[in-house]
């Protein structure tokens, strides 16, 4: 494999699996603030011990995404040196801001929250939890604007030519606010909302179907339940934005999530399909006029096709259709379940209803499915170019690396992270196991060493 | 005369650098000392001195490189892919220093928590080791090609140089650290790291005086600034007498002015090595025409300018909080139920 290849599969494959913890942190985050905001009102015990049961989840999350998120900040420099020299004007100062305004806030007052309960105030320490969690979604606002200004680039002009070519900032908010940023923000925002209240959502059905820690379990899933709800719903919206947004500024995208060929005519919604490349045609039902009617809101307009553009300019359209396609499919269920979920609530029979507490045990697998496909809808989506319409992914690498030191370090980097990978889910089956009122590991290890005979 | 903005970012990454030394050098050196530890409660202890803190720490590293990215994209992108496969290995060490922090002590297996110890002590005396001869080849300068890309071999990085500046730069650490530790600890392990302290000092010193002549007559650029501006022999008179106080103050049981010492210490070594430096970034052997400098590599002057808003409204909120946490958790440490 070629230098190209190996340095996109080694970004995918570390970014995609970075992107299992943050998503958690965000929405354990603000979950957390919920409940310990309830400790606060009514000083109930049980919020207290379920702030410091997911406050665990939460930490264990955070490390790991910390540990990964290192790389990816790495990893434009290592392997994408001509994209950084490209786009450092107007990529650096969202960076910078992302670690002055999010990480140091985060990592901060992260001290307090895992190890402050004893040391300062309940106010202080609910502070800080706010402050947690709004680092985290700082962020998210920094990393998506950057990203959304590769896929919809603005305010700058391009300086210098060939190799020497690079983007330089004419004007920041518009920069910030480029077409597509504060749509694809809260579409991501959203999405790791969902990710943390599935998480709850599944342990907290697993504990009841258990007969374990019941009215832990159904306090922690009414809080869930709520935000699952308010998320999975809004998630129609601005993923409607977005698509519009798409369909706009990065129409060969569009047209490749729904394979889309003809240059000018109206345009089909797919529910599901497999796309004949050759024949450039989908297999698969499908409503005529349905995609024009959702982009432009006429079901006779026409939508621009792929043949509108060189086949050069075309992104993989067989990855960008089945990935678009199933995050749309996963949201849909997520927003039927959590109305079933809210129904049997309002019903009281929601604690006793087996099989949708089962559904809630696998649950947690759909936002972090739905969350990695629409990435690599939108990434993939965006091919050729890395910074649409401006610069190549193929132009964009770095000149004094080669094909072997890649391959090590992706090899290596498979080894850590399925390690790491396996190691996570051994601990957070272990804290789930242990449960909200056993035992610390720590005092365990005395009377475990005791027992050895040691 | 003001500095010009690129001047002022030179120094601004350089304080962000600063303050990554002196506060991840402090549990990175934690981390190499933790492998002499006696016992599951002295680990423990180690580990829970530096456990609200650490994190946030790592965070200067990120931001560093961050700020370096955006005011000198050219330099970022140029280090980054030049020094390929020790970046990778300093990621290694640092997702496994991150993880055995947190794995430990969440199973109570002996098997466990060796191997977790293990683990964080040799990834944190790694990346000490990495970051020092990273900082060894920028203050010796790297051969660089007419499009400032590295034009040596992965081996190139690893001349005697840099490489001593790896080893002083854990020795370094290892003294910071095992001050911190008598700072923050009592009893058996508060004297234990009083021994720590005298062997690492030692170390350091012997260190530091093969450094300085190493410098002297191998990298004499690095010296020419204090040369032609006398006055800037303040900083290493500085750096002197910060470590010649840590064995008194140490010895008057002052913990905390000694870790003072020492944090001062790092701060005037990293200015000497700014000042030798400036105003290149990458410096270029044999060819200095290739170098990369603070106006070269930097950002336009409209982002420099906008992104020096960002930093003079954030930094000081975020001193002032992490000053307050710190101060929140100072004291000796106590293991609690929280604790890792």
């Amino acid at each position: 494999m070629d230098v190209l290849t190996l340095s996109r599969l080694q970004f995918a494959f570390t970014i995609a699996f970075h992107y299992i913890y943050p998503p958690l942190s965000i929405g354990l985050g603000l979950l957390l603030v919920g409940m310990e905001a309830a400790y606060l009102r009514t000083r109930r015990p049980l919020y207290r011990q379920m702030t410091k049961f997911w406050v665990k989840v939460f930490a264990l999350t955070f490390a790991l995404g910390v540990a990964t998120g290192i790389v990816m900040e790495f990893e434009f420099g290592t392997n994408w040196a001509t994209f950084s020299r490209y786009v450092g004007d107007v990529f650096g100062s969202a960076l910078a801001a992302e670690g002055v305004f999010a990480f140091f806030l985060e990592s901060g007052f992260l001290a307090l929250l895992l190890f402050g309960w004893d040391r300062v105030g309940p106010k202080l320490h609910f502070f800080s939890t706010v402050m947690v969690a709004l680092g985290s979604m700082f962020s998210a606002v920094w990393i998506v604007v950057a990203n959304s200004w590769m896929q919809t680039p603005a305010g700058f002009h391009v300086v210098g030519e060939g190799l020497q070519a690079r983007a330089e900032i004419t004007d920041f908010w518009a920069m910030v606010f480029n077409p597509s940023s504060m749509d694809r923000l809260s579409h991501v925002l959203l999405g790791c909302w969902q990710a943390g209240a599935f998480l709850v959502l599944s342990v907290s059905a697993y504990y009841l179907l258990q007969g374990r820690h019941q009215a832990f379990a159904k306090a922690s899933m009414k809080i869930a339940l709520s935000l699952a709800l308010v998320a999975s719903m809004l998630q129609l919206v601005t993923g409607h934005r977005s698509a519009v947004i798409v369909s706009r500024h990065q129409p060969a995208k569009l047209a490749a999530f729904e394979a889309h060929y003809p240059a000018s005519a109206p345009g089909a919604l797919h529910l599901f399909g497999w796309v004949d490349e050759g024949a450039q045609r989908v297999h698969g039902p499908k409503v005529p006029g349905l995609l024009s009617w959702l982009v432009r809101g006429d079901a006779q307009q026409p939508v621009a096709g792929l043949e509108a553009y060189p086949q050069a300019d075309w992104p993989p359209v067989q990855i960008s259709f089945q990935c678009f396609h199933a995050m749309v499919a996963i949201g849909l269920g997520l927003i039927a379940l959590s109305l079933a979920g809210v129904w049997h609530w309002w019903r009281g029979t929601l604690w006793t209803t087996r099989w949708l507490l089962w559904l809630f045990v696998f649950s947690v697998l759909g936002p972090q499915l739905a969350n990695q496909l629409g990435w690599f809808a939108a990434e993939v989506g965006r091919q050729p170019w890395i910074v649409y319409g401006l610069l190549r992914t193929s132009e964009s690498l770095s000149r004094t690396v080669t094909a072997h030191m890649v391959w090590a370090s992706l090899i290596m980097f498979t080894f850590i992270y399925l390690l790491l990978f396996a190691l996570f889910l051994f601990l957070l089956d272990q804290k789930i196991r242990q449960g909200p009122d056993e035992e610390e590991p720590a005092d365990l290890y005395r009377r475990h060493a005791h027992a050895a005979g040691s | 005369m003001l500095p010009d903005l690129n001047t002022v970012w030179f120094g601004l990454v350089g304080f962000l650098l600063i303050g990554y030394a002196i506060l991840d050098g402090f549990d990175l050196g934690v981390g190499g000392l933790h492998l002499f530890a006696r016992g599951d409660r002295e680990r423990r202890m180690m580990l829970n001195a530096i456990g609200p803190v650490w994190d946030g720490n790592e965070v200067w590293l990120v931001t560093s490189g961050g700020a370096l990215f955006a005011a000198f994209p050219e330099a970022y992108a140029t280090v980054f892919s030049g020094f390929y496969l020790a970046f990778m290995l300093l990621l290694a060490a640092l997702i496994f220093r991150a993880v055995a922090i947190e794995f430990r002590s969440k199973q109570p297996m002996r098997w466990w928590r060796q191997l977790w110890d293990v683990s964080f002590g040799l990834s944190s005396l790694l990346c000490s080791l990495l970051i020092g001869v990273a900082l060894g080849n920028i203050a010796q300068g790297i051969p660089l090609d007419a499009q400032h890309e590295y034009a040596g071999t992965w081996v190139g990085l690893l001349r005697p140089y840099p490489l001593l500046i790896g080893v002083t730069t854990v020795a370094l650490f290892l003294m910071h650290g095992a001050i911190y530790t008598v700072m923050k600890t009592e009893g058996p392990l508060h004297e234990r790291a009083r021994v720590w302290v005298r062997f690492t000092m030692i170390g350091f010193i012997i260190c530091y005086a093969v450094t300085t002549m190493a410098t002297l007559l191998y990298v004499p650029h690095l010296a020419e600034p204090i040369r032609a501006r006398p006055w800037l022999f303040v900083l290493p008179l500085g750096a002197l007498l910060a470590i010649a106080n840590v064995p008194r103050e140490i010895f008057h049981g002052r913990d905390g002015r000694a870790f003072f010492s020492s944090c001062a210490a790092i701060a005037f070594l990293l200015m000497l090595v700014g000042v030798g430096t400036y105003p290149y970034l990458v410096r270029s052997v044999p060819d200095l025409a290739h170098s990369l400098t603070v106006h070269n590599a930097a950002s336009s002057p409209k982002t420099l300018g906008i992104m020096l808003v960002i930093a003079a409204c954030g930094m000081p909120v975020v001193l002032g909080y992490t000053v307050t946490i710190y101060w929140i958790f100072r004291g000796k440490v106590r293991l609690e139920p929280t604790s890792y």
